[in-house]
């Protein structure tokens, strides 16, 4: 149980308010999926069938987790994830 | 309502114009709670799009960093459109995720005429909302 994931404004209505929650996993994949048991619905804030949702970025301590092998990256204890919603947009 | 300074408001119309054709994004931070948008940080777009923006998701992990350090948050979120009016498209809308942050957006469509207005994009509604110029 010592993996922090920091969660942003937006989906603190899955933690009780929490601005960072704990968990453990092997990789991010297992990690989400041990939230879940705690926070149910916010994996699929993250996560869908293709892998991370487009919508937010995930970075293991200082690093874009989609560059480093995005759900099966490994994690390990005192690791920190943090997630931010992405901001994007445009004409389109 | 958006209250801004008129340097905050010339900054990112600066900021739009320099990079037109290209779309041009970025922040304005205030502390925490007080609705005041005092620093300005203008963001690369990584998509670097007439039609898209996209902030750059290691420069953005820097500056919510750096906000979360000085105690303050995004209070406006911007970006210029560059063909079309300065409102919010699907694109903005289905991405917007800062319920706290006012959406600034600047047209650049026209190289005379200024278009700058400012949003609330809540579960996907928009709303428009006064924009009130102070003194620099």
């Amino acid at each position: 149980m010592a993996i922090e994931v920091r969660i942003p404004t937006i989906l603190r209505t899955y933690t009780d308010g929490a601005k960072s929650v704990k968990g453990s996993g092997a990789t991010l994949d297992e990690l989400f999926s041990d939230l879940e048991a705690r926070h149910g619905g916010l994996r699929d804030r993250l996560v869908d069938d293709a892998g991370l949702r487009r919508f937010v970025n995930v970075y293991l301590n200082d690093e874009d987790v989609r560059f480093i092998g995005g759900l099966g990256a490994p994690v390990h204890d005192g690791d920190t994830v943090t997630v931010l919603p992405a901001v994007a947009g445009g004409a389109g | 309502m958006l209250t801004i300074s008129a340097e905050l408001r010339d900054k990112i119309v600066a900021h739009a114009r320099a990079d037109h054709p290209d779309e041009a994004c970025g922040v304005i931070a205030g502390p925490v709670g007080t609705d005041r948008p005092e620093r300005f940080i203008a963001m690369l777009n990584a998509e670097r799009s007439p039609t898209f923006y996209r902030f750059d998701s290691l420069e953005q992990l820097r500056v919510w960093r750096e906000m979360d350090d000085r105690a303050e948050e995004p209070v406006v979120i911007y970006h210029s459109h560059t063909a079309t009016e300065a409102y919010p498209s699907r694109t903005d809308i289905s991405y917007a995720s800062e319920p706290g942050a006012h959406y600034v957006l600047v047209s650049t469509r026209d190289d005379d005429a200024e278009e700058f207005r400012s949003f609330r994009i809540i579960d996907g509604a928009v709303t428009e909302e006064e924009v009130t110029i102070t003194a620099p």
